[in-house]
């Protein structure tokens, strides 16, 4: 918006002294806005107006009338709690993992790759190349029950004969942990390449050890990467419905599944919609609260 | 007990024949050194000549091939970065951009343990002059802060050597001239060993001690600022300090204190005690500004022709051909006795005897000339 009103203000032409609008800001703007309108703005609005309808009396599947009746976010909320709540548990754990897995990858790749670094970085985004759905089907035969990683550890004397791995909560966050690995590895490179290896050097120099120097340096330093890595790792993975689905079993739900079957199976629309804002808000939410925890504005 | 580690008493930094190889390069070859404990030391050269390697070997951020190193009577020549009593104001500062300028300072006296940070913090701010910034980042700083802010987070740890990687370098000139002075002055008042990098040659005059002017991983002449500049003993020595004019001559014979040589027909005398070779084969030596316009002395040259002249203020310098075509600088100091000579006039030149000097004649009459301005 400020550069809007700098564009409008500098324009005005002394001479004259008419205001003259300089439209060029807006035009370059309208696609953008144009498509988020459509795309955006609007079935949000739609989606809110839905979440309040009700199903009149002996009315057919599907059809409903805007009653505006708030109870509907109450039930939808107390109906589904369980997944709700498993939503947000399985995304953190993914994040978690991930970020275990993604900070030593980015740290390998920023400062110890040499010339391999331009191939690591590829092969990091290597899997967007396949489709994220076949990917997350490929984990089936990965986990499956005559898969590599069961038969291995059913070799070891104290796993079970009937131990699975494929519906399991374990597969859903492995299968969330993975698909968003990328995401979570691409911004830590970012800010830990940018770090200067002399302020390494420096902490070195003053009395540091490598440790010292990793938690004091090293890890404030890259925190914008690690804030930024979260969200892009959490946010989407809250809202998966496609890792429980095709890894999990009925018991191992996500939000999402709930709202994906209210959707397309149910046809129960505000019921959908109403998690779907539940959801948004509550990510909304935590999101600021993480901001302003981490008071990543502060940094650089 | 890092406190007594401190406080203790210093010694002499020694440099024993170490070495650094990188595959088949030498960035340092069989370097000895000893400086003084509480000296301001620079180490002077062109880029690429192993200064900044040899700096980096003191620090512990690298470790030589060869060679050891000690502080007083303790080798630290393995001995990891964070253990010695060394700290470094690097080239651009490294400040920790997430840290404030207090937490700049204190970080080292925090890692060690120390008590009384806030105080001595609070000492080392002003001893920069910039107490009242201590809440800010670096990011609000200005270049000239940021490097004071440098020294005072290394000085703070009270270390037996400070190590100087080309601090002035990212400064303005006017800014640097005042830096230098301050630098000057923060070291006389802390009293610690300062070893100083550089590769300029003026900044190096003003502030160090001693200068040890290297040059392909080897130190070329160790001395003073007058002792390098009036008596170089390298051809590389001579012409990377100041301006030098050298003509290649024989030694005729060296006899009653003084060696006679001959350079295409001219009779020239020198002090024995200013040549620095046992060659016949010399290079004569001698600074523009040791040259007059004239033809009485001992030392001199006549139907020479101006070719060149630029009035530079203090002085107008004069370029200079000999009967030979060897061109020769002479500056002219403008006061009462200034010849105002234009292009193409005959003149004489003339020297004293105590003002020259040979150099071995094996040598590039044009090895460091022209180098002082690199990077």
């Amino acid at each position: 918006m400020a550069f809007l009103h700098t564009a409008t203000g500098t324009s005005s032409g002394p001479k004259s002294g008419i205001k003259s609008k300089s439209w060029t800001p807006y035009l370059l703007l309208a696609p953008g806005i144009i498509w988020l309108i459509t795309f955006f703005i609007f079935p949000i609005i739609s989606l809110a107006s839905t979440s309040t309808m009700v199903r009149p009396e002996g009315a057919q599947i599907g059809t409903y009338v805007q009653e505006l009746r708030f109870q509907n976010y109450i039930d939808a909320f107390q109906a589904n709690q369980e997944q709700y709540v498993r939503s947000f548990v399985y995304a953190a754990l993914a994040t978690i993992l991930a970020l275990a897995i993604a900070y030593p990858l980015a740290y390998m790749i920023a400062f110890k790759s040499g010339k391999y670094r331009n191939i690591l970085l590829v092969l990091v985004v290597a899997p967007f190349f396949t489709s994220f759905l076949l990917r997350t089907v490929a984990w089936t035969q990965i986990l499956g029950d005559e898969g590599p990683i069961v038969s291995t550890l059913k070799l070891l004397p104290f796993v079970d004969e009937s131990m699975r791995l494929t519906s399991t909560p374990f597969a859903v966050v492995s299968g969330l942990t993975y698909n968003f690995l990328p995401f979570m590895t691409l911004p830590l490179y970012a800010s830990l390449e940018r770090i200067d290896p002399r302020t390494l050097e420096a902490s070195g120099d003053l009395y540091a050890n490598a440790f010292t120097t990793f938690r004091k340096v090293t890890v404030p330093l890259s925190l914008p990467g690690v804030v930024a890595g979260t969200l892009l790792t959490f946010i989407p993975a809250a809202g998966d419905y496609i890792n429980a689905a095709i890894l999990g079993n009925p018991n191992t739900r996500m939000i999402g599944n709930v709202i994906e079957s209210r959707f397309f199976a149910v046809v129960d629309y505000p019921t959908a919609a109403a998690l779907s804002f539940t959801l948004m808000a509550t990510i909304l939410i935590l999101v600021t609260l993480y901001i302003r925890r981490t008071k990543t504005d502060e940094l650089v | 007990m890092a406190n007594q580690k401190v406080s203790q008493d210093t010694g002499d930094l020694v440099l024993n024949r170490i070495s650094k190889f990188y595959g088949d390069f030498k960035a340092v070859d069989d370097l000895s050194l000893t400086v003084p404990d509480g000296s301001f030391f620079a180490l002077l050269g062109p880029s690429g000549c192993g200064k900044t390697t040899t700096l980096r070997m003191i620090a512990g951020l690298e470790e030589p091939s060869q060679g050891t190193i000690h502080i007083g009577d303790t080798d630290i020549t393995t001995q990891k970065p964070y253990r010695r009593n060394v700290n470094t104001v690097f080239q651009n500062y490294a400040l920790f951009p997430h840290l404030t300028i207090f937490e700049n300072v204190a970080f080292g006296l925090r890692r060690r343990g120390i008590k009384d940070v806030k105080t001595e913090v609070d000492k080392a701010l002003a001893l920069v002059e910039l107490g009242h910034l201590a809440e800010r980042k670096p990011g609000q700083l200005s270049g000239g802060q940021q490097q004071r802010i440098a020294v005072a987070r290394a000085i703070v740890n009270r270390p037996e050597v400070l190590l100087l990687d080309e601090p002035l370098g990212a400064l303005d000139l006017k800014l640097r001239r005042q830096m230098q002075i301050e630098l000057k002055r923060i070291q006389m008042e802390v009293g610690i060993t300062f070893i100083h990098v550089t590769h300029d040659q003026e900044e190096a005059m003003t502030m160090a001690d001693t200068i040890a002017v290297m040059n392909q991983g080897k130190i070329e002449q160790m001395g003073s600022a007058t002792d390098l500049y009036e008596a170089p003993r390298t051809a590389f020595v001579a012409n990377f300090l100041g301006q030098c004019n050298l003509i290649k001559a024989k030694v005729q014979s060296r006899a009653g204190g003084k060696a006679v040589v001959t350079a295409k027909g001219h009779t020239f005398e020198i002090p024995l005690s200013r040549v620095s070779t046992e060659n016949d084969s010399i290079l004569l030596g001698v600074r523009p500004e040791k040259l007059r316009l004239d033809d009485k002395g001992v030392n001199s040259i006549k139907d020479c022709v101006v070719t060149d002249r630029s009035f530079v203020g203090t002085s107008t310098q004069y370029l200079v051909r000999t009967p030979w075509d060897l061109e020769l600088v002479v500056f002219e100091q403008n006061d009462e006795g200034l010849h105002d000579l234009h292009v193409g006039d005959k003149v004489s030149l003339e020297w004293d005897p105590e003002h020259t000097f040979g150099l071995d004649g094996a040598q590039d009459v044009n090895a460091g000339a022209d180098l002082d301005d690199e990077e």
